[in-house]
């Protein structure tokens, strides 16, 4: 076992461009880092450089307190398991776990006793003659974490190791991949596209952008004190809302009306014009089901509610709203960045199970006016952010940093097209 | 209705499979039927397909025919030498093709290409001329860098095809796991190609097992002529009537391992051996 540190570690690629741009991130020994960000955010080819299958272009690795950049995979203990698993078709599940320890020369006795009690663990036990050909995606999931936690590694890699299992399985997968890495202690780094299971996994979440840090925290900080819009709209799910706003003293004025902010908060906003205001869909509520001492004209609004999912517990209302251009191309452009695709302008406010209203409805909504948080949406950055809950934010802006990168990727600024025409 | 269809596609198959099972077996069975006619009745131009007094006398004839079993074991030896030379070194060139990146990737495949299109029969002069040179004229040499020759292209065109199809993440694991880069190759990358290197060494087999032209110009005595070269010397006493029973019964020998050998080999051609590699 042993802490992994990386320092300003580069990746260039032959033709110049940074798959991994300038990324320190330390992970204490037995800690559970997730590395996570859209697919193309250099995630994959970080891990690939700690466990040595990809060259390091610039900076240092070290694992245990020894430089490792230029050792070979064999050479530096560790265990990784693939995305699409790499067992080895050709021997038996008994010997794909055995396989490291047959390379290192272990004793026939000792290599039974390891798979023996690998195999308990995972409850592979019945089917240690079969081949992997004949085992389901599960199984054969279960065997290749089988192979990387038979021996004593220095740490476990895992390089989005539940993408191909269907929903119902990756959600048990995934509590037993922490309630395995809590036992062993073992120091691991988890690479996925998922917030989910960054948020539920991770004992601390490094967020990835175009190669760029964006935030490397504690799921809890990431969720509640986001560095930028990016990290804002990646982490939570139904999405953080963003909405055009203009703040004048402590008073946030938004599309549905004008809500009055903590003097703090409001303070580090002014002197600017146009921000955006990102509230969490929890924050808001049916006014009619709050306490009504919580429920005051600075705090409410009114706004017709376009569509709801009701789902028991909770329920989801829509509801439509124009926003200017300045906002629109920078969300627009966020929603790229997060791979989705934005079709209008809306807010998702969830609603206590409780709540009686409906679609069509004219409703008042209360908003946690203490929660809100305001973006510059010139560079993304979060001005009512409280650094001491945020975990480690890399200096200068790094969302505009991975903008850069983005635009020199796609050999297009924006604004290029209209300035020729 | 869909199923009277399938049933007449059924038997047009079947009706198809036999023709061209009688159009390329005929040929066989005769020379098997002929194996076990006596001198005589070949002499007289019988006509008929089973002999009429089957008997084994050619087979002893020629399994006491020194010269014949002498010719046997060179075939034998020749052949399997240049097979195993050839797929080491294809398995080893097809790895490089299929996995590295180097310049002049692209002018070694051609070169490959351009030799296997080249006639064997414009190399005999040259390779006569240079063999008596260098004393490799009349050895078992002489015939092995020749069959080998011809042969890698083919098994490296195979056998590369064979190695891009393998994940290339298999061999990354088994780094991971701690294998050098030889111990990855061995122990997980032959292994799963194993269908491939097993068609390239049939197909190098075959190529230096019926090989006649080489092995009649680079040899002059039994010290290194093979099979196909020595049963040009079957002529018998009379130059218009060839022992055609003696031909036959050789023919049926020499036959004989090539369809042991794809036996023993059909087995270990498994397509697919790499599912489950992967997610399914």
């Amino acid at each position: 076992m042993a802490a992994i540190e990386m320092k300003n570690i580069v990746k260039q690629y032959g033709d110049g461009f940074p798959a991994v741009n300038d990324v320190s991130i330390d992970v204490e020994d037995g800690e559970f880092l997730i590395l996570v960000g859209p697919s193309g955010c250099g995630k994959s080819t970080l891990l690939r450089m700690i466990v040595g299958l990809e060259d390091i272009t610039d900076g240092d690795m070290i694992i245990g307190g020894k430089k490792v950049n230029d050792l070979a995979p064999r050479d530096r203990n560790l265990s990784m398991v693939f995305q699409n698993y790499a067992l080895y078709p050709h021997l038996t599940v008994y010997e794909n776990i055995a396989f490291p320890l047959r390379l290192a020369g272990k004793s026939d006795s000792e290599v039974d006793e390891k798979v023996r009690d690998a195999s308990k663990t995972l409850e592979l036990d019945e089917h240690l003659e079969r081949k992997p050909g004949n085992l389901s995606g599960g199984q054969r999931q279960r065997v290749a974490m089988g192979r990387a936690i038979v021996r004593d590694a220095e740490a476990f890699l895992f390089d989005e190791p539940l993408s191909n299992l269907d929903a119902k399985l990756r959600g048990q997968m995934r509590t037993e991949i922490s309630r395995l890495q809590k036992r062993l202690g073992i120091t691991t780094v988890y690479v996925t596209h998922d917030q989910t299971e960054a948020m539920t996994l991770g004992d601390r979440v490094a967020v990835m952008k175009r190669g760029v840090l964006q935030q490397h925290a504690t799921p809890r900080e990431l969720y509640e004190n986001p560095a930028n819009l990016f990290v804002a709209g990646f982490i939570g799910s139904p999405p953080m809302n963003f909405l055009p706003a203009k703040v004048d003293g402590n008073r946030v004025e938004l599309p549905f009306g004008t809500v009055t902010m903590p003097e703090e908060r409001a303070s580090r906003a002014q002197g600017k014009d146009l921000l955006i205001a990102g509230i969490r869909p929890e924050h808001f509520e049916d006014a009619s089901v709050v306490d009504s001492d919580k429920v005051t004209d600075e705090a409410t609004f009114k706004a017709t509610v376009d569509v709801v999912e009701w789902l028991g517990n909770e329920a989801y209302a829509y509801i439509p709203f124009e926003a200017p251009d300045e906002v629109r191309e920078q969300l627009t452009q966020l929603e790229k960045d997060l791979d989705g695709e934005s079709l209008r302008t809306q807010l998702v406010i969830s609603l206590d199970g409780a709540s009686r209203i409906s679609e069509g409805d004219e409703a008042t909504i209360w908003v946690d006016a203490r929660k809100i948080h305001l973006f510059d949406p010139s560079t993304g950055e979060n001005l009512t952010i409280d650094a001491d809950s945020a975990g480690i934010i890399p200096d200068g802006n790094a969302m505009a940093k991975a903008e850069k990168v983005g635009e020199e990727q796609d050999g297009v600024k924006p604004g290029a097209d209209q300035a020729t025409s | 209705m869909a199923g009277n269809q399938s049933g007449k596609t059924a038997v047009g198959t079947w009706i198809g499979f036999a023709l061209i099972m009688l159009w390329c077996l005929f040929p066989v069975a005769w020379i098997i039927s002929l194996s076990f006619k006596s001198e005589g009745e070949t002499a007289a131009g019988s006509a008929q397909f089973l002999p009429k007094e089957p008997t084994f006398d050619n087979y002893k004839a020629i399994i006491d025919n020194p010269d014949f079993m002498r010719a046997l074991i060179n075939s034998f030896g020749i052949a399997l030498i240049a097979t195993l030379l050839s797929v080491i070194f294809a398995t080893l060139a097809a790895y490089a093709i299929a996995r590295l990146e180097f310049k002049g990737k692209r002018l070694v495949l051609s070169l490959a290409l351009a030799i296997a299109m080249f006639p064997v029969v414009a190399l005999v002069g040259p390779l006569f001329d240079m063999w008596t040179t260098f004393g490799l004229f009349n050895t078992w040499p002489g015939l092995i860098i020749p069959y080998m020759s011809f042969t890698l292209p083919l098994a490296i065109w195979t056998l590369s095809a064979f190695f891009r199809e393998i994940p290339w993440e298999m061999e990354q694991a088994a780094q991971v796991d701690g294998a050098t880069s030889w111990q990855a190759f061995r122990k997980v990358i032959v292994p799963l190609a194993a269908p491939g290197v097993f068609t390239a060494a049939i197909l190098t087999f075959f190529f230096a097992w019926n090989e006649f032209v080489l092995a009649i110009s680079l040899t002059s005595t039994t010290a290194s002529r093979t099979v196909p070269a020595q049963m040009s010397f079957f002529v018998g006493p009379d130059p218009f009537n060839p022992p055609y029973a003696q031909l036959a019964t050789a023919s049926v020998i020499v036959t004989l391992p090539v369809i042991v050998i794809v036996l023993l080999f059909q087995r270990k051609i498994v397509a697919g051996l790499t599912s489950g590699a992967v997610k399914g």
